[in-house]
């Protein structure tokens, strides 16, 4: 593989995460659990469209054959997807999407700030634009999972199971394969794995301060980067693919 | 059947540096952590803050209306406070 | 739209002759009512209900256009849209913020909703079926809307006015967005062609019908009007919109389902056809056929996030124990 075809997969990958795991979030308008929090909610999911549609648009010229943002993020096979699994998660109860969202921001903070510094132009004012969104993603749902933890009995048995029903797909953030090597050789980012200390700590501290305890490290899952998913994706695709799908080639 | 009323809490927002806050609305949350991430959420989607003020409702002491003239209309005849009250002529330039 | 709101209204007060003319004084003089000012019950009764059922039909407006998001054709569309309907959100909670200036709470005014004892926009009460309705929607559902919402930024109660002057500010581009969204179908496919004309003939008379059914001449005596929380007829804004709207219509190349509407030359205006009141009253009722699914829907949302309500509330008051701990030791 050439470094161009490298960086197309690299970029794909990254608009994946952010295309799908706004989809999940945007199911969630008109259905917070407050007025204020629909609001939030919508808000994540618009930072993440919006970062989608950047990578998706740098990854069509980079790839150069006449495709743009909504061909790449549209007409695309299942096994196609690059995002990592925790992104196509089910939204779940209330839990389950703070937790999905508190994992992948803790993440996604020392992330963005690293590709600030990216040898890709492109990216790294990405990243610019990015890193400032994903810290107030991060301190949302860091607050609710404290809150959650610390309020009642029954948020408490539910933030511990999604906790403990996510905590699987964290693993996959931090996997360095061929093409993660092929970007951390050329300058493009840094290596994931190293940001596995930081992240670790961040998730500790906020379930320490929601009284809660880490959840079992063992296997990790894996598989998006490879396009093997879980079955929730093809069903986010038939949503997402419908118009697409139904009305192939036309403006809309 | 109504369940406990989560707090309400008035919000001021700096449009931009150099402006005082000004009351923007309200929101309920159930602490001020949470008031200012709503706050931040509802009232500054399209860039209208810098900076924000939030303030339990229940917290804001408001002037009786039944009091209005007895507080504001005392001011009302003292217009010797104002620049116009004083005559100046044109010829000495703006004063 | 929102003067749905004020169907059956019961703008009756019990207050003396002097208090209401002192009152009427201040409406006529055009100064804005505030929150603890003195005002007659009728006065509060009437705004309660007709902002209360203003705020719900934002908030049930999200779901036929929510419906929609996860399957917008491209990702310029869906951004727009989830903000659009964001917006609504937002739109209902400064509503009820306004009414709560009234002294209800939000709490109150929801259970209204849930139980069904309050009303909203009928508009909602139809489906959102196809791409063409997304457009069809921001074209003339909030077309209509604007229409009856710039005469309420001038409303003579100062919060309900001043949330609807921020609310026309925000919502000035969802009828561009939704026109935008009809001239990319009526510039497409002959597919797509249809697909707008289908949704214009769906939407067109349930727009015309968010304004009210007419009132007669008794509207310009009636006490909405007289308290000027409403400034114009349910027939003066239909009009004003059914002349902003033919030509929109023929911009589009589409045609308005309706054989009698023609060209007045005499009163520079529009005539239309008979609207179906039958149909409205019906849907005003419970009986369209989204109504139950609209209630439902928010009830379960409602329940859903009972636990977390419970839970920040649960946070907030442990911690606020604690802090009062913390400076008791520290006084000490």
């Amino acid at each position: 593989m050439t470094d161009k075809t490298y960086l197309f997969q690299y970029l794909l990958r990254l608009a994946d995460d952010h295309l799908i795991l706004s989809q999940r979030l945007g199911e969630w308008c008109g259905e917070a659990p407050t007025l204020e929090e629909d609001l939030a909610l919508a808000n994540i999911a618009l930072d993440l469209i919006g970062q989608s549609r950047s990578i998706y648009s740098y990854a069509a010229d980079v790839e150069n054959k006449g495709r743009d943002e909504d061909h790449l993020a549209f007409v695309r096979v299942e096994r196609d997807y690059r995002n990592a699994l925790i992104a196509e998660q089910p939204n779940g109860d209330f839990a389950h999407t703070i937790a999905r969202q508190f994992f992948v921001s803790a993440f996604m903070v020392p992330f963005w700030r690293e590709m600030e510094s990216s040898n890709d132009l492109m990216l790294a004012a990405i990243a610019a634009k990015a890193s400032k969104e994903v810290a107030y993603h991060l301190r949302h749902a860091s607050e609710w999972v404290i809150r959650l933890g610390d309020g009642t009995e029954e948020s408490r048995e539910r933030m511990i199971e999604a906790l403990d029903d996510l905590f699987i797909f964290t693993g996959e953030m931090f996997e360095v394969d061929e093409t993660v090597e092929a970007m951390i050789r050329s300058g493009v980012c840094t290596d994931p794995s190293s940001l596995m200390g930081e992240w670790l700590q961040t998730v500790q501290s906020v379930i320490a301060q929601a009284t809660l305890e880490m959840p079992d490290t063992g296997f990790m899952q894996t598989g998006g980067r490879m396009g093997r998913h879980t079955e929730h994706l093809g069903h986010i695709l038939s949503e997402l693919q419908y118009m697409q799908r139904t009305y192939p080639g036309q403006v809309w | 059947m109504s369940e406990t009323a989560t707090p309400l809490w008035e919000v001021f927002i700096r449009a931009r540096n150099g402006l005082s806050h000004k009351h923007a609305g309200s929101i309920h949350a159930a602490d001020a952590e949470m008031a200012l991430q709503a706050a931040r959420d509802v009232y500054t989607r399209r860039g209208e803050g810098q900076s924000i003020w939030v303030a339990r409702s229940s917290d804001i002491i408001a002037s009786d209306p039944v009091d209005k003239d007895m507080l504001f209309e005392p001011t009302a005849s003292k217009i010797y406070r104002h620049p116009t009250f004083y005559d100046i002529p044109d010829d000495v330039g703006n004063m | 739209m929102y003067s749905q709101g004020l169907i059956g209204a019961d703008g009756k007060t019990h207050e003396d002759e002097a208090f209401l003319n002192a009152f009427q004084a201040r409406i006529d003089a055009e100064q804005k009512i505030e929150p603890n000012d003195p005002m007659p019950q009728g006065y509060r009764k009437t705004l309660i209900r007709q902002i209360s059922q203003h705020a719900h039909s934002e908030i049930i407006g999200m779901q036929p256009e929510g419906n929609w998001i996860s399957r917008a054709p491209t990702l310029r569309r869906k951004a727009a849209l989830l903000a659009k309907v964001q917006d609504e959100g937002g739109h209902g909670l400064y509503l009820y913020s306004a009414a709560e200036t009234l002294g209800v709470s939000r709490e109150e005014v929801t259970d209204q909703l849930l139980s069904g004892a309050a009303k909203y926009s009928s508009i909602f009460n139809y489906p959102a079926l196809t791409w063409a309705d997304i457009g069809a929607i921001g074209w003339l559902v909030d077309g209509a809307a604007i229409m009856n919402q710039i005469v309420l930024c001038r409303c003579s109660y100062g919060p309900y006015a001043r949330a609807m002057i921020r609310i026309c500010k925000e919502e000035s581009f969802h009828q561009r967005q939704g026109y935008e969204i009809m001239i990319a179908l009526c510039n497409g496919s002959d597919e797509q062609k249809e697909l707008a004309q289908d949704a214009l003939n769906r939407f067109w008379w349930p727009s015309l019908m968010m304004f009210g059914p007419p009132e007669g001449d008794s509207v310009h005596s009636s006490q909405s009007m007289i308290w000027k929380i409403k400034r114009f007829s349910n027939d003066d804004l239909r009009d004003k919109f059914i002349n902003a709207t033919v030509p929109q219509a023929e911009h589009l190349g589409l045609t308005i389902p309706d054989p009698d509407l023609k060209w007045n030359e005499q009163k520079q205006g529009y005539d239309h056809g008979d609207i179906d009141w039958n149909e409205f009253w019906r849907v005003v009722k419970g009986d369209g056929i989204c109504n139950r699914d609209r209630l439902k829907k928010r009830r379960k949302v409602h329940r859903n996030g009972a636990w977390v309500r419970e839970a920040a509330l649960a946070f907030a008051s442990k911690h606020a124990a604690q802090q009062t701990a913390d400076a008791q030791i520290a006084a000490e």
